[in-house]
């Protein structure tokens, strides 16, 4: 099944962040290589070119480095995979705050909601 | 030194009854692109397609293929899926793998037969016995698998349901050969739109009214290509 994108951000982004999320949440290990451009182009169903871009972005993060012709592995780098992690943890709860603002709810209200929905 | 996949210069094509569908069409298309040519109803995509595989005479202008003025040897570059399907309804799908073979030097008949295999046609069954979406997708993966340097899609997706339509998108991208361009035309814009390396609007009269990079059409419009074709072309109430 091909990959749904949104319309407000570039594809190249949006798949960028999906194997960001495969890598951090280990789907992908640390040193292992990851599927060559054409076929993971072939499971998204997107342009070859625009997966490049993809994995591109994520060679500048260092999460992935390209080792030749052999092909492209995740990083082992433990201190470049935590401050990744933290910083999507972050950004994830941003993104809630953010909803919860837009719905008039306050950061100590959310907090309270949180709470009482975990108990249920 | 990269020679263009495909040059068009001043093409200028009308029909008998004096409608002029291409007035002055130009373009330069590099090796290893995909290119959705995207237009409204009517606008001369098809004849444009028409002309390029010598279907069609331009009334005036020049077409290049991979550097060489068109010609009955340049056909041997394009692989053309025509909007309509031409096979003889007589023929067994096996025959058409031999035909396709014998007319055509970089047709690879192993690749065909596995295509038909992972949509599940029989291969043994009459052109004629098929379903209007089998012989569609039939058609496509005769197109797809010659080695061709320039293939125009003219509608590759549109009588076919949304499984094969996704196999079918995949099945471009994983023929996708840097030696070769793939202009594709279609109205399922959002579709295809992933796989798409550049677009072009095509207006009536065959201008083009906009085109570029259709992975920055997001990020400069904050729209999809769907979303900005419909306001591009949108009839006024």
């Amino acid at each position: 099944m091909a990959w749904q994108f949104n319309n407000t951000e570039a594809v190249f982004l949006q798949i960028a962040d999906r194997l960001r999320h495969d890598i951090l949440n280990g789907k992908y290990q640390p040193d292992q290589q990851i599927p060559p451009v054409r076929q993971l182009a072939s499971i998204a169903a997107v342009n070859p070119n625009t997966m490049q871009k993809a994995l591109t972005c994520l060679e500048d993060e260092g999460l992935l480095h390209s080792q030749g012709t052999v092909g492209r592995f995740v990083t082992s780098d433990t201190a470049v995979l935590d401050a990744a992690r933290e910083k999507m943890r972050r950004d994830t709860v941003r993104g809630w705050l953010k909803q919860a603002k837009e719905l008039g709810i306050s950061t100590e209200e959310l907090i309270k909601y949180i709470e009482e929905v975990t108990q249920q | 030194m990269n020679v263009p996949v495909l040059t068009c210069n001043h093409l200028r094509k009308s029909y008998k009854n004096g409608a002029l569908v291409l007035s002055d069409f130009n373009c330069t298309l590099p090796a290893g692109k995909i290119i959705g040519l995207l237009g409204p109803n009517g606008c001369g995509k098809s004849t444009l397609m028409k002309l390029i595989c010598g279907i069609l005479v331009p009334d005036s202008g020049a077409i290049t293929v991979c550097g060489h003025p068109r010609s009955e040897k340049t056909n041997a570059l394009i692989s053309y899926l025509p909007e309509r399907t031409y096979f003889n309804s007589w023929m067994k799908v096996d025959e058409l793998i031999d035909y396709f073979s014998e007319f055509y030097e970089d047709f690879d008949s192993a690749r065909a037969r596995e295509m038909l295999h992972n949509l599940g046609i029989d291969t043994k069954a009459n052109l004629k016995s098929l379903s209007k979406g089998t012989k569609e997708k039939v058609q496509l993966i005769m197109v797809m698998a010659r080695r061709a340097r320039l293939y125009l899609l003219d509608e590759p997706i549109a009588g076919v349901d949304p499984a094969a339509r996704d196999y079918i998108l995949q099945t471009i991208i994983s023929n996708y050969d840097p030696q070769a361009t793939i202009i594709i035309t279609t109205h399922l814009i959002h579709d295809i739109e992933p796989i798409l390396d550049e677009f072009a609007f095509m207006g009536y009269g065959g201008q083009i009214l906009m085109s570029g990079d259709a992975d920055d059409v997001r990020t400069e419009k904050g729209k999809s290509l769907d979303e900005l074709f419909r306001e591009v072309f949108r009839y006024v109430q």
